[in-house]
């Protein structure tokens, strides 16, 4: 890939003066190749959390006491309610601060790197709404459905499994493409607690070869790029499970 | 008749033989909150018998229905479905509802479900009986109520009528003792009102113990064995539809009648 188009961008640099030295430097191209497999990763990671967060706190709030039930409300109010940079702070410098340092042999490591903490408090953070999301969706599955399937017997879990979770789901999948793709927007804050995601690596390019509008360029081809590919997954699947007569 | 239920344990149907009413509801009290809503229900249904209940709307007609298969409890009284009693703390819900089926008004199938998936989901879940048993009966069931060909189409593709049916084909897939029908044609459309009270009628000739609420007084006089005119919570007056109908003995049954018929 990079033998193939190095030439074409040295060239350009050469004629042009537009330097994308992430594409025809080797250096700065593995740079750019590792800042996009980070980036894509935290996405991943923070996605997947901030759905396992939101379907159990939901269900949670569904079945939970009174004191579980107000402590996933605090935990809402309080995570959709601060700026989601200062939720990063806060865990890499406030939390990080109490957790041990590993020995590597001869050099010590936080046990809790930087990327696995901008994983868990942006997990957190699209948690705090997937809960809400998933508890209108399942709050909106109408009574009167659960009710012919008791009258047929299905038990509690029968009748959650393959009545409540499929209607729940659909009903709550457009709220939920939306969060998820914003989720995965926020990502790029990472670089304020120095995840070498694709933000803060672009950034360091720019600082090393002054080519700011350059990279300003590839940084928002590949958030758009990125983005555009996760929304296309979501609203297939929207496609997919749509009913007829059944929602908007 | 009092002393055995008092004396009844748990769920064992010991005091109940064929010959005896399949449903029996003695002195039956329910509240919502302070409001009283059924205020001392009795009345029996044998096997192979045809009930129609009418009355006016917010009589309590739906929460008696209701009350029959255990999705509301009594406060007091006695309802028993072949001896299983519903007002017992250790009733063993599931062995009743497998006694009863219910239709609803508003249909309530499941919209994720095709019309085939709706009959068998219950089937192959509560019986635990083998796919290709399940889906040849359901198919047969399909098509006891006229709906060959609609077994891959979703409830939101099928008119009222439609689905309605499917909702009875539902019920029947669990092979129940009783049927319940509450207004199952209240929210049709005039002309699709008939194909289902067809259906219910050839399942009420082929022997199906029916409780059927209804607003439809004529197909209830054609159907019915017996006729319970509920108003209040109470149950005014009740016998065979030609009396009913044709002598009825309360004032309010016949002020009931003469806007209806
Ligand atoms: N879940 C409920 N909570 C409180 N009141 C109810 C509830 N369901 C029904 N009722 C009341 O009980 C009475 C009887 O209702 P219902 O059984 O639906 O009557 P019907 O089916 O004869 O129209 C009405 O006054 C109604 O308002
Ligand atoms: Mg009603």
């Amino acid at each position: 890939m990079f033998e193939l188009i190095a030439p074409f961008f040295h060239d350009l640099y050469d004629k042009t003066g537009l330097n994308f030295n992430i594409f025809y430097d080797r250096y700065e191209y593995d740079r750019f190749l590792s800042g996009a497999v980070i980036s894509l990763k935290l996405m991943f990671g923070a996605i997947l959390l901030s759905l396992v967060i939101g379907i159990l706190g939901a269900w949670a709030q569904g079945v939970g006491s009174r004191v579980l039930r107000g402590a996933i409300n605090a935990y809402i109010q309080a995570f959709r309610n601060t700026p989601p940079m200062i939720q990063l702070l806060f865990f890499y410098f406030g939390l990080g601060a109490f957790t041990p340092q590993v020995d590597m042999g001869g050099y010590t490591e936080p046990l809790v790197s930087a990327f696995a903490w901008a994983m868990i408090a942006l997990g957190i953070f699209g948690g705090a709404y997937n809960v809400e999301i998933f508890r209108s969706g399942l709050e909106a599955v109408p009574r009167p459905t659960l009710e012919a399937s008791e009258s047929l017997c299905l038990s509690k879990w029968q009748t959650y499994r393959h009545v409540t979770l499929p209607l729940a789901f659909r009903i709550c999948l457009p709220s939920l493409t939306s969060n998820l793709i914003s989720l995965a927007k926020t990502t790029s804050l990472a670089y304020v607690i120095s995840v070498p995601e694709m933000t803060y690596v672009l950034n360091q390019v720019w600082s090393d070869t002054i080519n700011v509008p350059e990279m300003m360029l590839i940084l928002f081809v590949f958030y758009v790029a990125v983005v555009a590919l996760l929304g296309a997954g979501l609203h297939f699947l929207e496609r997919k499970l749509a009913l007829p007569g059944f929602g908007r | 008749m009092l002393s055995l239920i008092s004396t009844m344990e748990g769920n064992v149907p010991r005091s109940w033989t064929p010959g005896m009413p399949i449903v029996s509801l003695r002195d039956v009290r329910k509240f919502y909150g302070s409001l009283e809503v059924l205020k001392g229900i009795s009345l029996d249904v044998r096997k192979g018998e045809v009930i129609c209940i009418i009355g006016p709307s917010g009589s309590g007609k739906s929460t008696l229905i209701r009350c029959i298969n255990g999705l509301n409890g009594i406060q007091h009284g006695s309802i028993r479905v072949e001896g299983l009693e519903v007002n017992d703390p250790k009733l063993d819900v599931l062995a009743l509802r497998r006694k009863v089926g219910i239709v609803f008004q508003q249909y309530n199938l499941f919209p994720h479900k095709t019309a085939l998936e709706n009959v068998m989901l219950a089937p192959l879940l509560v019986l635990k009986e083998p796919r290709r048993q399940v889906e040849e009966r359901a198919r047969e069931l399909i098509s006891k109520v006229k709906l060959q060909g609609k077994e891959n189409s979703y409830p939101g593709e099928l008119s009222g009528g439609q689905q309605q049916r499917v909702a009875i084909a539902r019920s029947l897939a669990m092979c129940p003792d009783v049927m319940l029908f509450d207004e199952v044609t209240a929210a049709l459309d005039p002309e699709t009102v008939k194909e289902v009270l067809v259906t219910i009628k050839q399942l009420a000739s082929e022997g199906m113990t029916c409780i059927l609420v209804t607003h439809e007084m004529g197909f209830a006089r054609e159907v019915a064995d017996h006729v319970y005119f509920t108003d209040g919570g109470v149950i005014v007056e009740h016998g065979p539809p030609s009396e009913l109908f044709n002598d009825a003995k309360d004032p309010r049954t016949r002020r009931f009648l003469s806007q209806v018929l």
